[in-house]
């Protein structure tokens, strides 16, 4: 029974503060763009244009929906639910310090790979319920695109494993406590292995150079084509928490989660500074980046990206073996 | 027509038949597209996301300018042409006033051919930098590293627009060409602005290519995709740009000089390659040669008249015009020909047919050849490196 409330009462803290993180997120993201492209972002809605969350999401609470002629409804409607559901729910296990953590799973990584792993599902339902030709081919690519990046998400994520041996987030955190960041212990291939998992991070939550599907200057807007109010509004939120999440998950992995540099003043402010330069790095990428073709993508992963991990995943077996006893 | 490309097969595309033997998918390209540069429209036949066949339908933007002009005397029909490439207007309105020009038999003062050459080298600075900006849109996205080097060249851009309203008032319709010299004469102290605009982007340049042309993923999207071979481009009228980036050395500022370009060195940019990326490269080298030009320009601006007709006198003098006369001018876009018989409207004070030969209809008609065998992403890519204005292709 106190495990329930307890479970009640963290999962309402992790999705206000995930929604509210991902809201002024987006701001953030709109400040630093217009700041590299000589802009000045949004600055009228609140001082610094900091209500603009609130007003763009009063205006696609607003909005009319709209459903396509022929667009399968109930798939329709599920589609931008699942994808912020999925979203969210991989959070639970995120262990934002060493006492702020949902539910330390002992699978949590195996927990979060499934979800994200999950989220093709929702996308290719919002892309073929549509009844739109774009959204379909934005759907089509987001399966190919999910299915070839998670290989070396996974993979990256399993040289994590075998190093500390745990699954466990938190664990894969305390030993990082114990024996040194992850991409930068042992040097070399930890950081090869953060750098693999941060690419394929920006692959599956559908980030520049990798965001073909919704490369809305050649599908319009991919799979959110149709989409109209605060559906499409959650399917947007969906991958900003995606995003933010995944950020989390580099920081926990590669990066000592909430353990300072040198062990100073550990604590949640770490993971908190950690995931937001990871996420602004994310927009910096993004924002600077052209577009991949598909099939180039495609010959990145599959030719580069899966046998390199690979390649770490031995390495790290070795290590563990040899070194680590 | 030719082995490597079949070209667009001559019997109508039926549904029917498509379904039939395929999983093969229509996909209607725009009119609203965000990448269609206007209101363009293919029809593209997609066997997965490799296009099959694609057909162009021109037309969306039609205003019926060539009409126009039939009904309007010869002094008016300048500010209509302003609108046909509105990324070029002031290319548009030279090559109009100098058919007629040729027409009337009349010569234009030296210090206004300068300055026209001045006009229209800085017409092709904006113009190319909106290409590059919308390029890199294309490819990087609205909400990505494309809008970027769009919002940077844009920005430059309006530099070179600020110059023209110094001189004509007006930013994008200028109507500063009139029959026989220019209306608005430089004002003191402009070359001094034009000098410091040009320092501005001549510095930026590298910057942007950097962002664009010079990267990495600019030229894996580039290499290789939209070849058009010399065979095609000269089959197919093409000019401009993309004829010299398909390997043929052809510009008409040095093969046939108007303006002042006969005095000027005309450094004609070209590639072998055909592709989107020699397409990028011989605009980027235009940029350069074009800054160039403006600074040669205005280093040897003429003194004197600016207007060698008498306006006043104007209707008077083509009641007895009779003939023909085709003018063509390198726009950036290519050859803009203003073919132009005298003799219409009311008693003979218009053109009694005026035929404006735009050069990205014809950059358009090679789509059906070099789309097959691409992908979607291809297309949009294609698309952007033959630069077409719909205004022109429509009129």
């Amino acid at each position: 029974m106190q495990g329930l409330l307890r479970g009640l009462v963290y999962g309402g803290l992790i999705i206000t503060v995930l929604m509210t993180a991902t809201a002024w997120g987006m701001w953030l993201e709109r400040k630093l763009a217009a700041r590299m492209q000589s802009r000045i972002g949004p600055n009228v809605v609140g001082k610094f244009g900091l209500l603009q969350p609130v007003a763009d999401l009063m205006k696609l609470l607003q909005k009319e929906e709209i459903y396509p002629i022929g667009a399968d409804r109930l798939l329709f409607d599920l589609a931008p639910f699942l994808v912020t559901t999925f979203a969210i729910a991989t959070a639970a296990v995120v262990p934002f310090s060493a006492e702020a953590v949902g539910a330390d799973l002992d699978v949590g990584l195996l927990w979060v790979l499934a979800l994200g792993g999950l989220m093709v599902i929702p996308v290719w339902m919002a892309g073929w319920a549509s009844n739109n030709k774009f959204a379909l081919i934005g759907g089509m690519r987001a399966v190919a695109q999910s299915i070839s990046y998670g290989v070396p998400l996974v993979l990256t994520s399993l040289v994590a494993v075998v190093f500390t041996g745990t699954m466990s987030l938190s664990g894969i955190v305390k030993f990082q406590i114990e024996h040194g960041w992850l991409a930068l212990w042992p040097p070399g291939p930890g950081v090869v292995a953060f750098v693999l998992f941060y690419m394929a991070l920006l692959a599956e939550s559908n980030r520049i150079p990798f965001d073909i599907p919704e490369a809305e200057s050649e599908l319009v807007a991919g799979i959110t084509t149709e989409y109209t109010g605060m559906k499409f509004g959650l399917l947007y939120v969906g991958e900003y928490v995606h995003t933010m999440v995944g950020s989390a998950i580099a920081a926990v992995i590669f990066l000592g989660g909430w353990d300072g540099p040198f062990h100073i003043a550990s604590g949640l402010h770490w993971m908190v500074i950690k995931t937001v330069a990871l996420f602004a790095s994310v927009y910096w990428v993004r924002w600077s980046l052209l577009r991949f073709r598909s099939d180039q993508l495609m010959r990145l992963c599959w030719l580069y990206l899966v046998p390199v991990s690979l390649g770490l995943v031995v390495f790290a077996a070795l290590w563990r073996h040899f070194v680590l006893r | 027509m030719n082995a490597r490309h079949p070209g667009p097969t001559s019997d109508r595309y039926r549904l029917e038949q498509m379904d039939a033997d395929a999983d093969l998918m229509v996909l209607n390209f725009g009119p609203q597209h965000p990448s269609t540069h206007g209101v363009f429209r293919i029809k593209l036949i997609l066997d997965g996301e490799v296009v099959v066949r694609a057909i162009p339908y021109a037309g969306y933007l039609h205003r019926g300018v060539e009409k126009l002009l039939e009904r309007l005397t010869f002094a008016q029909g300048v500010p209509i042409v302003d609108k046909n490439d509105y990324v070029a207007p002031m290319t548009n309105e030279q090559a109009l006033v100098m058919a007629f020009e040729k027409l009337l038999k009349i010569e234009v003062p030296r210090r206004a051919r300068w300055m026209r050459t001045i006009f229209a080298e800085l017409q092709r600075i904006a113009s190319h930098m909106l290409w590059l900006g919308t390029f890199a849109l294309d490819m990087g996205g609205a909400l990505g590293g494309g809008s970027g080097v769009f919002i940077y060249t844009f920005r430059e851009r309006d530099y070179i627009l600020d110059l023209f309203e110094m001189v004509t008032g007006g930013r994008f319709h200028y109507n500063t060409h009139t029959i026989g010299g220019n209306r608005h004469d430089i004002p003191p102290g402009w070359d001094r602005e034009v000098t410091k605009v040009l320092d501005l982007i001549e510095s930026r340049l590298p910057e942007y290519e950097a962002m664009s042309s010079n990267n990495a993923i600019f030229v894996a999207r580039t290499k290789g995709v939209g070849v058009i071979d010399k065979e095609l481009a000269l089959g197919l009228g093409l000019t401009g740009p993309i004829l010299r980036a398909s390997g043929v050395d052809f510009d008409l500022r040095r093969d046939a000089p108007y303006h002042a370009y006969d005095e000027l060195k005309v450094n004609v940019a070209t590639a072998t390659a055909g592709d989107c990326q020699a397409r990028a490269q011989v605009r980027v080298a235009e940029l350069r040669d074009s800054i160039r030009l403006v600074r040669q320009g205005l280093a040897g601006l003429p003194e004197g008249g600016i207007n060698g007709g008498k306006p006043i006198k104007m209707p008077q003098q083509f009641k007895t015009m009779t003939g023909q006369a085709y003018v063509g001018i390198d726009t950036p876009r290519g050859e803009l020909g203003t073919f132009v018989v005298a003799g219409g409207g009311d008693k003979g004070t218009a053109p009694y047919r005026c035929k404006i030969r735009a050069p990205s209809l014809h950059a358009l008609s090679a789509l059906p050849w070099i789309l097959p065998g691409h992908t979607v992403s291809d297309v949009v890519v294609i698309l952007g490196s033959l630069d077409p204005i719909m205004g022109e292709v429509d009129r």
